[in-house]
C-alpha cells in the first residue's frame, strides 16, 4: 500500500505542471495570435491608459514573449546577470505563473482589479450545494437503476434502464436543462404557485424556474438533477454491465455453495466487486461535474463558478476565466488522486502490485 | 472436531442415517438457450458411501461439472434446469427440498471444491474472511472465534504459517496454496461428501499429487464421501474406488476401477485407455478416438457415441439407446456389444 | 483517469459510454478471420433495425449539410421583422424565428456546421491519435512512457472547461477554431484505445511468426497489427461523430462557440430560448434534430460495438 501511494504521489507532480504547462500554453497561443485580451475587453471604448496598463501588468501580458507566435514563454532572457546556469536565459513566464498560484495562491484578477480568489469565494459555496445533490441523485439512483437492470438481466426493467439511459446521455446537458427549466420550473411550478395549499418551500422554492436565494437548498434540487443526469445514466449502465459480469463469477458461485443466503450472496460477495468500478467513476465524475456545473448554473442562474465562467466568457473577460479554470483543474487532479487511492483501498489486487 | 453438529439438519424429514451419503438417480439437466435447448444431463445415476471415492470420468462437455453443480443446487438458471431425477442425501431428495432448507445442506453436509481456485475465491475478502464466513453464518460464531477456527482450519491442510497467511489474499498465495485454501473452505462444516470438480487441473505436475495426498488423508481421516470429477485417467486410478464414465450426459460404463482397468466393456472407456502413453509399447502408434464429442443440442439418435465407435453396427443408431447392461454383478456397461468389447482384449 | 466517460459527460452529451469500447474485439487469426468478422458484422447490421433507421437518419442530417439546396429553396438570410416568430404554416414548416427569418431554411443550413466541424475533428482524431496509439503500443519504452504521459495530461483537463478558456482568449470563435479544440482536446482517448490493441494484439503468434520470418516494422503495424486496432476504433469514432455535435452546440449555447448570424443548431437553441412558453416550436425544432442526431450516432455505434465484438453474438 505505502509503496503504491509514494508511486501515486510521484506522478502526480508531473501530472500538475504538465496539465498546468497545457492550459498556459493554450492561453499564451491564443493571446500571441490574437493580441492582449485586456484591450479587447474595452470594446469600442479606449480604455483610461492607466487602467489598462495596471491591468496588463498585474496579468502578466506584458511579457515579450506573448509576441512571438508559438513560443511556449517558459524563458527569457536575463535582464540582469547571466541567468540560469550561465546561459543568459532565466524563468519565463509559465514560471512567473506557477509561482504566483503555488506560493501567492494568486489566481489572477479580474477587470475591477478584484482577485480572481475573492470571486470564487463568493461562488463556491452554491457549486458545492449544485455538487452535493448531483453526486448524492446519480449514485443513488444510478446505482439502484443498474443494480436491478443487472441482476434481472433480460427484464422489462432492464429494457427500461437500457433504454432509457441510451436517451438522457444522448440529450446534451443543455437541451435537457432548458426543456427541464420551462416544464418544470415555469409551467409546472406556475400550475403549483397558483394553488393556495401547496407551502412556498415546494412552489417558489423546488420548482422556481432558477434559484433563489430564500431557498438556497430546495430551488438548487431540480438544477442539481439536470447537472447528474448524464452521469446517472453512465453509472447505471457501468452497474449494470458490472453486476452482469460478476453474477457469473466463479466466486459467487463458491458463495452459493457454501450455502450462504442469496441476500449474502449479491449484497456482499457480487456488489463488493461491481462497485469497486462505480465508485471510482463517481469519484472522477465529481470533477466532470465541476465543469458540468458551468451549463448548469447558466441555465438555472446559479450564481457559482460555473456562471462565474460563462459570464466572463461571455463579456471577454479573460483572465477571470483563466484564473477560475486553472483553480478547477486543481481541484479535478486532486479528486483524481484521491480516487486513484481510494482505489487501491477498494481492490487489494491494486495494493499490492 | 464435529462437536458443533447443526441441531436442525438432523430435522429433515425422512432422514435416514443410514441411507447412503450420497445417491443420485436418473438426473436429468437441461439448458435453455437461444440456439435450442441443450441436453447436458440424461438420466445419470451413481452413489457414493462413506470412505468410498466415486470417480466421474468423461471429456470436457460431457456433463460431469454439470451433474455436480446440480446436486450442490448451484446451477445458474436461467439456462440451466434440474427436469427430472433425484438427489437422495441419506434418504432425502433434496430437489424436493425448499431453498431454505436446502441451503442448509451446502457446505454442512455436502462441500465443493473448484477447479480454479484464483477464480473461484474472491479476489477482495482475505482468506480469514472467506473461511471465517462459515462459522458466522452457519455455526453463529463470533469474528474472533470464526478467525481462530480460520487459522486451525490453514493449519489442517498444511498452510505454514496460518496465523500470518489467514490476513492475506487470494490473489497472494501460489497456486498449490490457494487450492489447499479452497479445500479448507470446503471441509470447514465437517461435510459428510466432498464433491472436487477438477481440484488440480489447473496445477502443475508435482503440486498435483501433493494436493491429491493431501484430499486422500483428509478423506481417510473423516470417513468423508468424495465424488471426484475429473478427465485425469492417471489421477482416477491412483485413488477412486470406483468409476463412472460419463459421454454426452449419460454414465456409459461403472466399474470398480480395477475391474475397468483390467477389461473396459464399453468401446468409449476402452478407446480412453488406449489413449494414454504407455511405456512398454514405446515404439506404436498411439489410438486416439476418432472424431469430436457431439453437441449438446444434438445429440445423434441411438447411441451418442456411434459415429466415433469402431463396434457399432445398425442398431446403435436406432432410439433408444442402449440401457445399462449388467456386465458383472458389481458392473454395468451401455453398450449392446459389451461381450465383444470387453472379450476383445 | 478522467478519461473518455467525463470527457463525454463534461460536454453535456454523449458519454462514449459507461462500457466503453472493447479492445479486444477481433479474435487472434489471421486476414481470412478478419475479413469475415467485418463481413458478418455488417450482415448483422443490416438485419438491426435500430442500425438501419438511425444510418437512415444520419443519411437524411448529412445530405441537409452536404446539399441543403435539396431540401429547401428559401434563403435562411432572407429576414423580414414583420414575420418575427409566425407559427408553422405548409409553406413554411417550422415557421419564422424572431428576426422574420424562414425557421426551416434555417435548420437545414444549421445542419453543416455541425456536421463538419465533426467530422473534421474525429477524422483528426482517429488519425493522430491512432498513429500516437501506435507508435505508443508498437515500441514501448520511452516512446511510450512520453505519449502515455501527455495522454494522462490532456486527459486531465477537463473538456468543456479547456475549450471554454481557449476559446475565450482567442475570440475568434469559428469553424476551425471549435475544430481544433474538440481535436487538441480528444485525441488522447483514440491513442488510448488503439496502444490498449496494439499492445494486446502484439504478442499474439501470427505477429511473432511474421517477426520471425523477417517482416520489417512498417509491414508488422500495418498488414498485422493494424487491422485489430480498427474495429475498436472505428466503434468510439462513430460515438465521438455524436459528442462532437453535442460539443458543438454546448458550446455554442454558452456563447463561445459560433456567432451569429451564422447558422447552427446551438445558436438557434440559445437564441430562441426564452420563448419557449410561447412559442415552443421555435425549441423544440432545433432540439429535436439536435438530439436526434446525436441518438443515431450513439445507437449506430453501441449496434456497431455488438456487431463486432463475437462475445455478443
Amino acid at each position: 500500500m505505502g509503496r503504491y501511494v509514494i508511486r501515486r504521489l510521484l506522478q502526480f507532480i508531473p501530472t500538475v505542471l504538465g496539465t498546468m504547462f497545457l492550459l498556459h500554453y493554450l492561453t499564451s497561443l491564443a493571446i500571441q495570435f490574437s493580441g492582449n485580451p485586456v484591450r479587447a475587453l474595452f470594446g469600442d471604448r479606449t480604455p483610461p491608459p492607466a487602467l489598462l496598463q495596471a491591468v496588463t501588468e498585474r496579468l502578466g501580458y506584458d511579457d515579450p514573449c506573448l509576441g512571438t507566435r508559438g513560443d511556449p514563454c517558459l524563458f527569457r532572457p536575463a535582464e540582469t546577470g547571466s541567468g540560469l546556469f550561465g546561459s543568459g536565459y532565466e524563468l519565463g513566464l509559465f514560471f512567473d505563473r506557477l509561482a504566483n498560484i503555488f506560493f501567492r495562491f494568486d489566481f489572477g484578477i479580474n477587470l475591477r482589479q478584484r482577485e480572481v480568489t475573492d470571486l470564487v469565494a463568493d461562488a463556491i459555496p452554491f457549486t458545492l450545494k449544485l455538487l452535493v445533490i448531483a453526486i448524492l441523485f446519480e449514485a443513488i439512483v444510478g446505482i439502484a437503476a443498474g443494480v436491478l437492470a443487472g441482476l434481472r438481466n433480460g427484464s422489462f426493467t432492464d429494457y427500461l434502464v437500457k433504454i432509457s439511459t441510451v436517451f438522457v446521455i444522448s440529450v446534451p446537458i443543455f437541451v435537457l436543462g432548458l426543456v427541464v427549466r420551462e416544464f418544470v420550473g415555469v409551467k409546472f411550478g406556475n400550475v403549483l404557485r397558483g394553488q393556495d395549499w401547496i407551502p412556498d418551500v415546494i412552489s417558489a422554492g423546488m420548482f422556481s424556474p432558477g434559484f433563489k436565494a430564500d431557498y438556497p437548498w430546495a430551488s438548487l434540487i431540480i438544477p442539481g438533477m439536470v447537472l447528474g443526469a448524464t452521469s446517472l445514466a453512465v453509472t447505471a449502465r457501468l452497474t449494470r454491465t458490472s453486476i452482469m459480469e460478476n453474477i457469473r463469477a466463479d466466486y459467487v458461485r463458491t458463495a452459493k455453495a457454501k450455502g450462504l443466503a442469496t441476500k449474502r450472496v449479491i449484497g456482499v460477495h457480487t456488489l463488493r466487486n461491481s462497485l469497486i468500478p462505480v465508485i471510482t467513476f463517481l469519484g472522477v465524475d465529481i470533477g466532470a461535474a465541476m465543469a458540468g456545473a458551468v451549463v448548469t448554473e447558466t441555465i438555472f442562474n446559479v450564481p457559482g463558478i460555473g456562471r462565474l465562467v460563462t459570464m466572463s466568457a461571455r463579456t471577454g473577460e479573460s483572465s477571470v476565466v483563466i484564473g477560475v479554470v486553472t483553480m478547477l483543474v486543481l481541484v479535478v487532479l486532486i479528486a483524481n488522486l484521491l480516487v486513484d487511492l481510494l482505489y487501491a483501498v477498494l481492490d487489494p489486487r491494486i495494493r499490492y502490485e | 472436531m464435529s462437536t458443533d453438529v447443526n441441531v436442525k439438519l438432523d430435522a429433515l424429514p425422512g432422514l435416514d442415517p443410514k441411507a447412503l451419503p450420497l445417491q443420485v438417480k436418473n438426473l436429468q439437466v437441461e439448458f435453455r438457450t437461444r440456439n435450442g435447448i441443450a441436453h447436458a444431463v440424461n438420466g445419470v445415476s451413481f452413489d457414493v458411501r462413506a470412505g468410498e471415492t466415486r470417480a466421474i470420468l468423461g471429456e470436457s462437455g460431457c456433463g460431469k461439472s454439470v451433474t455436480a453443480q446440480a446436486i450442490m443446487g448451484i446451477l445458474d438458471s436461467p439456462p440451466g434446469f434440474v427436469t427430472g431425477g433425484e438427489i437422495l442425501y441419506r434418504g432425502v431428495d433434496l430437489l424436493k427440498l425448499p431453498e431454505s432448507e436446502r441451503r442448509k445442506v451446502r457446505a454442512n453436509r455436502i462441500a465443493m471444491i473448484f477447479q480454479d481456485a484464483l477464480s473461484a475465491l474472491n479476489p477482495v475478502f482475505t482468506v480469514g474472511f472467506q473461511l471465517g464466513e462459515l462459522f458466522r453464518k452457519h455455526r453463529g460464531m463470533s469474528r474472533q472465534d470464526a478467525k481462530a477456527r480460520s487459522v486451525e482450519l490453514l493449519d489442517l491442510v498444511k498452510i505454514p504459517a496460518a496465523k500470518q497467511r489467514v490476513n492475506d489474499y487470494p490473489h497472494q498465495f501460489s497456486g498449490g496454496m490457494r487450492q489447499r485454501v479452497m479445500i479448507a473452505m470446503a471441509l470447514a462444516l465437517d461435510p459428510e461428501v466432498l464433491i472436487a470438480d477438477e481440484p488440480t487441473t489447473a496445477l502443475d505436475v508435482t503440486v498435483q499429487a501433493q494436493i491429491m495426498a493431501l484430499l486422500a488423508e483428509l478423506q481417510r481421516e473423516r470417513n468423508m464421501a468424495l465424488v471426484l470429477i475429473t478427465h485425469d485417467m492417471g489421477v482416477v486410478a491412483d485413488v477412486a474406488d470406483r468409476i463412472s464414465v460419463m459421454y454426452a450426459g449419460r454414465v456409459i460404463e461403472e466399474a470398480g476401477v480395477h475391474e475397468i482397468y483390467a477389461s473396459p466393456a464399453h468401446p468409449y472407456t476402452k478407446g480412453l485407455l488406449e489413449s494414454i502413453p504407455r511405456l512398454d509399447l514405446k515404439g506404436q502408434e498411439l489410438s486416439a478416438i476418432k472424431g469430436l464429442p457431439p453437441a449438446l443440442t444434438n445429440i445423434p439418435p441411438g447411441c451418442a457415441f456411434n459415429p466415433r465407435c469402431r463396434y457399432a453396427q445398425d442398431v446403435c443408431k436406432q432410439d433408444p439407446a442402449p440401457a445399462l447392461f449388467q456386465v458383472s454383478p458389481s458392473r454395468t456397461a451401455a453398450c449392446h456389444f459389451w461381450k465383444e468389447v470387453k472379450g476383445d482384449e | 483517469m478522467s478519461d473518455l466517460s467525463s470527457a463525454g459527460t463534461a460536454v453535456g452529451g454523449a458519454p462514449v459510454g459507461g462500457d466503453g469500447p472493447t479492445t479486444d474485439a477481433p479474435g487472434s487469426g489471421g486476414q481470412e478471420r478478419s475479413a469475415s468478422l467485418w463481413a458478418d458484422a455488417r450482415r448483422q447490421l443490416m438485419r438491426d433495425p435500430v442500425f438501419v433507421i438511425a444510418f437512415l437518419y444520419i443519411l437524411v442530417v448529412g445530405s441537409m449539410a452536404a446539399f441543403p439546396k435539396l431540401w429547401t429553396s428559401q434563403d435562411p438570410r432572407a429576414c423580414n421583422t414583420d414575420r418575427s416568430r409566425i407559427s408553422p404554416s405548409w409553406e413554411h414548416p417550422f415557421g419564422f424565428d424572431i428576426l422574420g427569418c424562414d425557421y426551416y431554411s434555417h435548420a437545414i443550413y444549421g445542419a453543416w456546421p455541425s456536421m463538419v466541424i465533426a467530422i473534421m475533428a474525429t477524422g483528426g482524431i482517429v488519425v493522430f491519435g491512432g498513429v500516437m496509439g501506435m507508435l505508443a503500443g508498437y515500441y514501448g519504452g520511452w516512446v511510450d512512457a512520453i505519449i502515455s504521459r501527455a495522454m494522462d495530461i490532456v486527459l486531465s483537463l477537463p473538456f468543456l472547461l479547456g475549450a471554454i478558456v481557449f476559446l475565450t482568449v482567442i475570440k475568434r470563435q469559428n469553424i476551425w477554431t471549435l475544430t481544433l479544440v474538440l481535436f487538441l482536446l480528444a485525441w488522447p482517448t483514440v491513442a488510448r484505445i488503439t496502444r490498449g490493441s496494439v499492445i494486446s494484439s502484439k504478442d499474439l503468434d501470427y505477429v511473432h511468426a511474421a517477426k520471425a520470418v523477417g517482416a520489417r516494422n512498417s509491414r508488422l503495424m500495418f498488414r498485422h497489427i493494424l487491422p485489430n486496432a480498427v474495429a475498436p476504433m472505428m466503434v468510439y469514432a462513430t460515438i465521438v461523430l455524436g459528442s462532437f455535435v453535442a460539443a458543438e452546440a454546448t458550446l455554442t449555447f454558452l456563447g463561445v462557440g459560433l456567432q451569429p448570424p451564422a447558422q447552427s443548431w446551438g445558436i438557434m437553441i440559445s437564441v430562441h430560448q426564452v420563448y419557449f412558453l410561447e412559442d415552443p416550436w421555435l425549441l423544440l425544432f432545433p432540439c429535436g434534430l439536435l438530439v436526434g442526431t446525436v441518438l443515431s450516432f450513439i445507437l449506430m455505434g453501441d449496434a456497431l460495438r455488438d456487431a463486432l465484438d463475437p462475445k455478443f453474438r
